[in-house]
Parts: C-alpha cells; sequence; structure tokens
C-alpha cells in the first residue's frame, strides 16, 4: 500500500533547501517518514538552512509530529537552521502544541562516571550505611532505657504475634534444615572415621560442631531470610506509605513502638529455635550412625551427652542472641530508610538479607575466636 | 452521522454478590471529552476498570469502535490509559516509561523513539525529567509523565482516572488545559473520571452522573446544563456543592 505522506527534498540555492511535505502525516506510518526524513536531513551542513515546506499537509498526528520536532531540534544542535514553513491555521497549531516554532534548546548530557568515582562513591555510601547502623543502634539503645524507665510506654500487643510469625511459624523449616545438615556432615565424616576405626567419634564431631557453630548459624540465616525480610519489606512499605510519619504524628516512635517489639521477638524466639536446631542436628546425625556406622542409638546419644558440655551449648545460646539482634537490628534500619516506593521496598529488602548475611558470618568468626582466646 | 466510538450497553459491575453498578448504557461519540461523576464510593474508578478491559463485568458489553477491550489478551493497546496515581513502572526512568510501548509496538529505531520521548515529554510540560526516576517526582508530574505514556502510541482515545486529584490549582489549570488543547488541536477522545467540579465545567462537553444508593446512572448531559437545570437534588447538591437536605 502507498504512504498517505509524500516527500520530496529541493535545493533553492548552495545553502537553503527545503524538505517539501504532503498528504497525511500519521504515527502509523512514522517507521518509513522517519527513514525518508533522516535520508534528506543529511544533505544540509553546519551553516545552511533546511526548512520542512508544510503548505501541501492536509493532516498530521502527534507522533509525526514530535518526529519532525525532533529532527529540527537535532538540526539546530548541528549549526543548521531549520523551520516549519507555510503550514495552514490546524496544521501550525499541532506545530504550536509540540513546540516546533520555539527556540531549540541544548541538551544536557550527564557525563558517565569514571571507575575510581564509582569505586570512591561507593566506599562513601558503605561508610555513610555503617554510621546510619551504628545511629540506630544508638536510638534502640536509648528508645530501650526509655521503656525500661517507663514500662507503660512498651508496645507489648505486637510482641506475641511477632513471636508466633518469626518462631513458631519457623520451626519445620528450621527442623527440616538442621536435620539435613546433621545427616550431611555425618556422612562427609564418617567415610573418614571408619578408615580408623572410630565410628563413634562421629557423635563427638556432630555434637560439638552443631552446638557451637551450625545450630545457631543456620537458625539465624533461616530467620534472617524469613523475618528479617519481612521486617524490611514491612517497614519499608509502612515508611513509603507515610504510616511511619502518620505515627509519629499521633505521639508513637517507631522505636518504641516498631522496632522494639521486632527485636525483642527475636531475641526471645531466636535461642530457642537454635535449641530446637541443636536437637534437630543431632538427630540427623544419630540416624546416620545408626544407619550406616553400626552404632546404637544408646551408644551414641551416650557419647553425644559425655561429649558436649554445657558451654558448648550454652556459647551457641550467646551467639544466637547476637545474631538475633543483628538480624533484627539491619531488618528494621533497612526498613525504616526505605525511600522510592515498590522498588525501593525490594532494594532495602534484599539489602537486608545481603548484609544480615555478611554480618552472621563476620560475627560468627568473631566469637569463634574470642572464645577461643578467653580459653572459653 | 458516524458511529460512537464507545458504546457501553446494560453493563452491570462488581463482583461475588456485590453489585456497584448496574445495567448502566451510554455512548462515547469521537472527538468528545466525556466525564464520569459521582460522590466517593460510588464506583467511578471501578467503572473505568470495566470500560478499559481490566475487569470482566457481571453482564452487558462494552465495545470500542466495535471491539471488547480485554486486557488479559497481551498486544497493542486500542486506547492509553492514565491511572490515579500516574502507575509508572518505579524500576524505569520517565523516559524509559515512555519509550517501552514504542519499543515493544513499533519498529521505530532508537533515535526516533528517543525523538517522540522527548517531544511527548515537552508536551506535558516535563522535558528535564526524561532522566529521572519516578520516586523522584511529585504527584503532578507523575500524572503528566502518566498522560505522556497513555499517549505515546499516538491513541484516538483516552482514559484518565482523577487527573486532577491531589494536585494543586495552577497544576490542575495546566493539566486542564492541556486535555483541551490535545482535544482540540489533534481531535484525541478522552473519558476522564473526575469528581473536581472547576474541571468539570472546564473540559467536560458531556456526562454521566453515577450514584452510590440506587447503583445507576442518575444523570446524563452537559455538565453546564446539568447544574443549571436539574431538579434532581442528588444531582444538584453535587454540582453545586450544598447538602442533599438543603438542595431538596
Amino acid at each position: 500500500m502507498l504512504p498517505a505522506f509524500a516527500i520530496e527534498h529541493v535545493q533553492a540555492s548552495t545553502d537553503r533547501g527545503e524538505i517539501r511535505l504532503r498528504g497525511i502525516l500519521r504515527f502509523a506510518e512514522a517507521a518509513p517518514l522517519w527513514t525518508e526524513l533522516r535520508r534528506l536531513e543529511t544533505k544540509a551542513s553546519r551553516g545552511q538552512t533546511l526548512d520542512f515546506e508544510m503548505s501541501a499537509v492536509q493532516r498530521i498526528d502527534g507522533g509525526a509530529m514530535a518526529l519532525l520536532a525532533c529532527l529540527r531540534a537535532e538540526l539546530h544542535r548541528r549549526g543548521v537552521k531549520s523551520e516549519f514553513m507555510a503550514a495552514d491555521e490546524q496544521v501550525q497549531r499541532i506545530i504550536h502544541l509540540y513546540g516546533g516554532d520555539h527556540a531549540v534548546r541544548r541538551l544536557k548530557r550527564r557525563r558517565p562516571l569514571g571507575t575510581l568515582d564509582q569505586l570512591g562513591r561507593a566506599t562513601v555510601s558503605i561508610l555513610h550505611e555503617l554510621r546510619l547502623v551504628l545511629a540506630f543502634l544508638g536510638q534502640i539503645v536509648v528508645a530501650a532505657a526509655g521503656v525500661l524507665r517507663s514500662p507503660r510506654s512498651a508496645n507489648l500487643r505486637e510482641l506475641p504475634a511477632t513471636m508466633e510469625r518469626s518462631g513458631a511459624d519457623a520451626v519445620p523449616v528450621i527442623i527440616v534444615i538442621n536435620f539435613l545438615v546433621g545427616v550431611a556432615m555425618a556422612f562427609q565424616s564418617a567415610a573418614q572415621l571408619k578408615q580408623f576405626g572410630a565410628n563413634i567419634l562421629v557423635a563427638d564431631l556432630i555434637g560439638i560442631s552443631i552446638c557451637r557453630e551450625l545450630g545457631p548459624l543456620m537458625t539465624a540465616i533461616v530467620v534472617c531470610g524469613r523475618s528479617g525480610a519481612a521486617f524490611a519489606a514491612e517497614l519499608g512499605f509502612m515508611q513509603v506509605n507515610e504510616e511511619i510519619d502518620a505515627l509519629r504524628t499521633m505521639g508513637f516512635g517507631p522505636m518504641r513502638y516498631l522496632v522494639l517489639p521486632r527485636v525483642a521477638a527475636l531475641i526471645i524466639v531466636v535461642p530457642l529455635l537454635s535449641l530446637l536446631a541443636d536437637v534437630a542436628g543431632v538427630l540427623g546425625g544419630l540416624a546416620v550412625g545408626v544407619t550406616t556406622l553400626d552404632l546404637t542409638a544408646r551408644a551414641y546419644l551416650n557419647q553425644t551427652m559425655r561429649v558436649v558440655s554445657l558451654w558448648d551449648v550454652s556459647s551457641g545460646i550467646v551467639k544466637s542472641v547476637v545474631f538475633a539482634f543483628a538480624v533484627a537490628l539491619i531488618a528494621c534500619q533497612q526498613g525504616l530508610a526505605t525511600s522510592g516506593g515498590a522498588q525501593g521496598v525490594g532494594r532495602r529488602t534484599t539489602s537486608t538479607v545481603v548484609i544480615t548475611m555478611f554480618t552472621l558470618i563476620l560475627i560468627d568468626a568473631v566469637l569463634t575466636i574470642f572464645f577461643r582466646v578467653a580459653g572459653l | 452521522m458516524t458511529d460512537p466510538l464507545f458504546k457501553v450497553v446494560d453493563l452491570t459491575i462488581g463482583w461475588d454478590e456485590t453489585v456497584v453498578q448496574k445495567e448502566a448504557t451510554f455512548e462515547i461519540e469521537r472527538g468528545e471529552i466525556f466525564a464520569i461523576l459521582g460522590g466517593s464510593g460510588c464506583g467511578k474508578s471501578t467503572l473505568l476498570r470495566y470500560l478499559v478491559g481490566l475487569e470482566t463485568p457481571i453482564s452487558g458489553s462494552v465495545t470500542i469502535d466495535g471491539v471488547a477491550p480485554d486486557q488479559s489478551v497481551p498486544g497493542r493497546p486500542l486506547f492509553g490509559v492514565m491511572f490515579q496515581s500516574g502507575a509508572l513502572l518505579g524500576s524505569f526512568t520517565v523516559g524509559e516509561n515512555i519509550a517501552l510501548p514504542l519499543q515493544t509496538w513499533t519498529t521505530l529505531p532508537a533515535d526516533a523513539i528517543g525523538g517522540i520521548v522527548a517531544a511527548k515529554l515537552r508536551l506535558v510540560g516535563l522535558e528535564s525529567a526524561e532522566d529521572r526516576m519516578p520516586s523522584e517526582l511529585s504527584g503532578g508530574m507523575c500524572k503528566r509523565a502518566g498522560i505522556a505514556r497513555a499517549m505515546a502510541l499516538e491513541p484516538d482515545l483516552l482514559f484518565l482516572d482523577e487527573p486532577s486529584a491531589g494536585l494543586d490549582p495552577v497544576s490542575a489549570v495546566e493539566l486542564d488545559e492541556l486535555i483541551l488543547d490535545l482535544n482540540q488541536q489533534l481531535g484525541l477522545t478522552f473519558v476522564v473520571v473526575t469528581h473536581d467540579l472547576d474541571s468539570i465545567f472546564k473540559i467536560g462537553k458531556s456526562c454521566i452522573m453515577l450514584d452510590r444508593e440506587s447503583k445507576s446512572i442518575i444523570a446524563r448531559g452537559d455538565p453546564r446544563v446539568l447544574r443549571d437545570t436539574s431538579t434532581d437534588p442528588r444531582v444538584h447538591s453535587f454540582f453545586n456543592r450544598v447538602r442533599q437536605e438543603e438542595a431538596s
């Protein structure tokens, strides 16, 4: 089908040309129109004039006009003078609507950042985030002191529900994951220990490593993925929805009203979940010991109880309290720092999980070294 | 006389057991600015969702140029829609939001798309916002960008949900003027959901008024004529900002 428009280029003199447009210019034929215009606009160079002669244009829609206006602007930026000429009243109104009769403004292009700039900005941003987390920690301490001075100001209503969501609802996944960790570790070590006839030492290895390290750590990682992400998304949405501001205007501080119940809930439930994780992990090792190492359940459990001291379990509990505090602190801080709508909520939820995972591993390493150095 | 662009016949809308509006019948002519009016909670925005094909009606039909809109089937849109908040995609810049339908539904090269995006943004007075994220824009700017995106594919028909709600008076007047310009210069048809009286009288050429209690259309015609001549107390109280008891 023939297009509803026609274009020709007329060179009136050496430095003056015209693009003559005829017929109906519409968005449905924008692609051929643009190709043709692009071909013709190269005929003019800096200092010359290339006008659009519009007297034979019967009709033009917004999309086609947008292309013509864009081309005129580009010609101006290249140093070619260009105007729309001889349009009838209706077409002229559309030219005016799309700014085709206005002066062309210079475009400000954003300069892309260099690698060093990006590195510097990222470093400053990390330090800034760290400062915000520390400031947040201070605010929690102040809020907690306030609650201790005046217990009636605490928001206890949210505590049971938060404990249920973060604790009771997480029990199945904690049990399954830690049982499987126990199974996997026992399998890995069984092959080695069997060679020395030291099958029973699987109980030692599983008992100590689960109670001291893996039980609390795996529990904290699961809590971070479930509750940490949920806290950040929940508070983030409240922040962008101005609910936090509304709470402030009603006299509720978000620290006392929203953050402290979450921190308290995790500090209460995570150690309990860790104990459950210890039991599940030991049972995982027991299952492997009984089925593949010819150990009796009684022998395995007796060995575990003999070798795992109270401190092994309590050091794991101490770690889990610190982990719980870290998850709640980072999740709430990230949630309350959210800005920028749905995208902001997603960004903060992701950063909550990433920062918390890194922090948990760091804390675990620091505490393990500290306990060893302190002779505990 | 030409066929109407838009036909709604016996449309009943709602969900489960709840009927929001029943047996609505009206037509919209080409080149018209048609307003859907009514008090809060009468179902104006809900009706708009059925008109653009986002929801399936309980009964009745909606046709645009003889075709029933159905957003459950992906395809080049027959019309543009601006949602109340602008509904820009948060992870794209304003320019990318407007370029998206052009990249998807046309074969235009990148430089032509860039040109159209710049022109549309200029049209709605946002030429400097092309590289900004939606979260950096004010409510009014989001609405304007939403209109630019709705116009990207040069549709003949635009649906606007509460275009002037939440805007300052100057921005609201500018937006009304933009709608009038687009209607008069480009011949675009607008379906506008609003309860802003100043805007209704300025841009609305014809309207229907919905009522929450009777779940039906209680008035139709030129809003200025309805304001001056309607004897229905519900209509009179709406257009003249008086309580219904005073109007009756």
